[in-house]
């Protein structure tokens, strides 16, 4: 009665055309999903893959990836063939000294980028990262700052997750797997930071590399597209071409690397990290 | 006391085809208002990126938990060797059975994707409290049913340890399923409402109530409709005595889950909330699970009925089961809703806003469709067990009980 016809070909409902791919994107990506602490998995169906695939076969020509974006770094750039690495931990910095209150260009940019938007009902629109403000009760003083997924090192939305839909690459990016997510929201009653979001209504105008499913739930996806090719979240570079440069992304394992420096340097916050799920977000100045 | 023989609903009156006709066109209704809102997806329910589980979450996990409370007749009956229960135990099992499979469905049928249920039923993340509770209601099921068959098979009956083996397994079954149940709740860190031990031992008490009011009133309908006298009046009053233990232990346990929440000055918001700012959450804690799911039952059995006073023993049952499980559904909708009204807390002591409803009490109006949804769970139950009752044996013979 329910069954999608594209579901019946072996495809995610979400619109994109991992079923016409499903086995090319399996062959090309099949240690994609390394999740930390176990081996690496086949794993021919997983939605990022096929848009990895996706993205280096069709879209550009293979070889030529790692030039699709400017900032692409190479020491990071995974080949599509290769596992995702525990080297990595992936991250974010945010400095709210540099993130003025008016400016939201981070939440335009991802919104751009992996083809969200809102619809005038902010009960059940999706949105992957908002401008939070927080104001002291107590003097009325207030700020501001980007929240989206904090990508967490023990995520409570990949425990509770009943089919593992939910889960973290042994780089520290957390994911929803669109292709086994059976839409129980499990995970939204779990994660501390509301950072995800169940789709509520069909969808249209999906990016290739984003692909999203109604029934499903989403999240923050740390722009896993870019930062598999190289690049850096979508956020982090309109906050650059703002002029605000308050977001930094990075390897947080790599010492050398400019966010691993700043969080050994200064004075960070992570968000509620008493609740123990050692998110991947930093905060400076908060 | 003699042989105990069991029947089949043999003759029917229109009674019973209309109560089966009215559970089954509830069920299709049911059934269309779930494909009505995979069809729509969930903007057509109340249900937003806040309160993310809604009606059919209150209904089933109702069912789920009232489930394994109606397996207790059972479980007295060969677990605690009472005799005088065993008439009932068959029921008791399949009413469990029943309601367990009603609150799946709705579970079931209110996924984002309950195409995929095969999905759920073969990729498992083992640190999961729901893919354990899926082993636990896959359990249950099966486990009862060969309990039954150990109390309906000429031969394997006669063997009363194999009854009494599989009766003591279903009961452990039942009380792992009920912690299992408390628990998806009770292991939300993120969730101040519910981040409690207590939840399991809380949703115990609540399921030997429900469980006992399902009982109570499929016991009358039926004694209504085979025209016998199903219970004698000794065993209306030990299932009158069970039913305001029970409904005390309730009480109690809701009472230690607050206090000690309040004990923790973390919780005092939240607290603050469900027991005295929260609108219609507060109203249906205070009036719906205290006053008419517990007080007023316990009310009734203990004065309402006998020698000038205004309700027969029977009447007093059955008003007071009505009320403990009317009460039943206000105490999960405070618990499961209510818990997700309250804003989650990314700066403890500091207020937050921000487009996407941050720090707002999360708004909330279940619709139709899922409402629908939710009841058709009971009537699925209802249509099971009135089904089973006409295929098998299950019902005791009148005679037997007043023997
Ligand atoms: S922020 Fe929420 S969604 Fe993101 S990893 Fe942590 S628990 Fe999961
Ligand atoms: S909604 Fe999807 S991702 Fe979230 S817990 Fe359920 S199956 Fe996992």
């Amino acid at each position: 009665m329910i069954a999608k016809a594209d579901e019946a070909n072996g495809g995610c409902g979400a619109g994109c055309s991992c079923a016409t791919r499903a086995s090319d994107a399996g062959e090309a990506t099949a240690t994609t999903r390394t999740v930390e602490g176990a081996d690496p998995v086949d794993v021919g169906r997983r939605w990022f893959m096929k848009a990895a695939t996706a993205f280096s076969t069709t879209v550009i020509a293979p070889g030529v990836t790692l030039m699709a974006f400017a900032e692409s770094d190479p020491a990071i750039a995974r080949p599509a063939d290769q596992p995702v690495s525990s080297k990595h931990r992936f991250g974010l910095l945010i400095d709210l000294a540099k993130c003025p209150s008016g400016c939201s260009d981070c939440v335009t940019a991802c919104s751009t980028e992996n083809g969200w938007k809102l619809n005038g009902r902010p009960e059940t629109d999706a949105q992957w990262i908002r401008k939070l403000t927080v104001t002291n009760r107590k003097d009325g003083s207030s700020f501001s700052l980007p929240m989206m997924c904090q990508h967490c090192a023990d995520p409570p939305c990949v425990d509770v997750c009943p089919t593992g839909a939910s889960f973290k690459r042994a780089d520290g990016i957390v994911l929803v797997d669109k292709h086994i997510c059976i839409g129980c929201r499990y995970c939204m009653m779990a994660c501390p930071y509301k950072a995800r979001s169940f789709i509520h209504e069909p969808l249209e105008d999906q990016k290739p590399h984003a692909p999203r499913g109604k029934g499903c739930v989403e999240s923050c996806t740390m722009c896993v597209h870019r930062v598999d090719a190289g690049g850096t979240p979508a956020c982090v570079e309109a906050c650059a071409k703002a002029g605000h440069s308050a977001m930094i992304f990075g390897d947080l394992n790599d010492p050398a690397s400019e966010i691993a420096k700043r969080v050994a340097t200064y004075r960070t916050t992570r968000i509620r990290d008493d609740l123990g799920t050692d998110p991947g977000v930093y905060y400076q100045n908060l | 006391m003699a042989r105990i023989t069991f029947q089949r609903l043999e003759d029917h009156s229109t009674l019973f085809w209309g109560l089966l006709g009215l559970h089954a066109l509830i069920v299709a209704l049911g059934l269309g208002a779930a494909y009505y809102m995979e069809h729509h997806g969930h903007v057509v329910t109340g249900m937003n990126n806040a309160v993310v589980w809604g009606m059919p979450h209150v209904f089933a996990v109702f069912l789920i938990v009232s489930a394994s409370g109606a397996l207790n007749v059972a479980s007295i009956s060969s677990v605690f060797n009472k005799l005088a229960y065993k008439p009932f135990a068959r029921l008791s099992g399949i009413l469990a059975i029943a309601l367990l499979v009603g609150g799946l469905i709705v579970l079931v049928l209110d996924l984002g994707r309950p195409d995929r249920l095969t999905v759920a039923m073969t990729t498992y993340n083992f640190k999961s409290i729901f893919a354990w509770n899926i082993y636990l209601y896959i359990g249950f099921i099966a486990i009862v049913g060969v309990y039954l068959f150990t109390m309906m098979d000429r031969g394997v009956s006669q063997t009363p340890t194999a009854t009494r083996t599989v009766g003591w397994l279903a009961f452990g079954w039942r009380l792992a399923l009920t912690t299992g149940t408390g628990s998806i709740f009770g292991f939300l860190v993120a969730r101040e409402a519910f981040d409690s031990a207590i939840m399991a031992p809380l949703f115990i008490a609540a399921s030997f109530l429900y469980g006992l009011a399902f009982t109570v009133l499929v016991l009358f309908t039926m004694c209504r409709e085979t025209r016998q006298m199903l219970m004698g009046e000794e065993m209306i009053q030990s299932f009158r005595g069970l039913m305001i233990v029970f409904s005390f232990a309730l009480l109690y346990f809701t009472a230690v889950k607050h206090l000690t929440s309040l004990y923790a000055s973390e919780h005092h918001g939240v607290e603050a909330f469900i027991l005295r700012d929260g609108g219609i959450y507060t109203a249906l804690f205070w009036i719906g699970h205290v006053l008419v799911g517990n007080i007023l039952p316990i009310a009734i059995l203990a004065f309402g009925s006998g020698e000038a006073r205004p309700f027969s023993e029977r009447q007093a049952m059955t008003i007071a089961s009505v009320l403990a499980l009317m009460g039943g559904l206000a105490f999960m909708y405070v618990t499961i809703i209510g818990g997700q009204a309250y804003p989650l807390n990314l700066f403890p002591g500091m207020e937050t806003s921000s487009s996407f409803l941050d720090g707002e009490v999360a708004r909330y109006a279940p619709s139709l469709p899922e409402v629908m949804l939710g009841v058709a769970g009971i009537s699925i139950a209802m249509l099971v067990v009135g089904i089973a009752i006409k295929v098998l044996p299950f019902l005791p013979r009148g005679e037997s009980v007043t023997a």
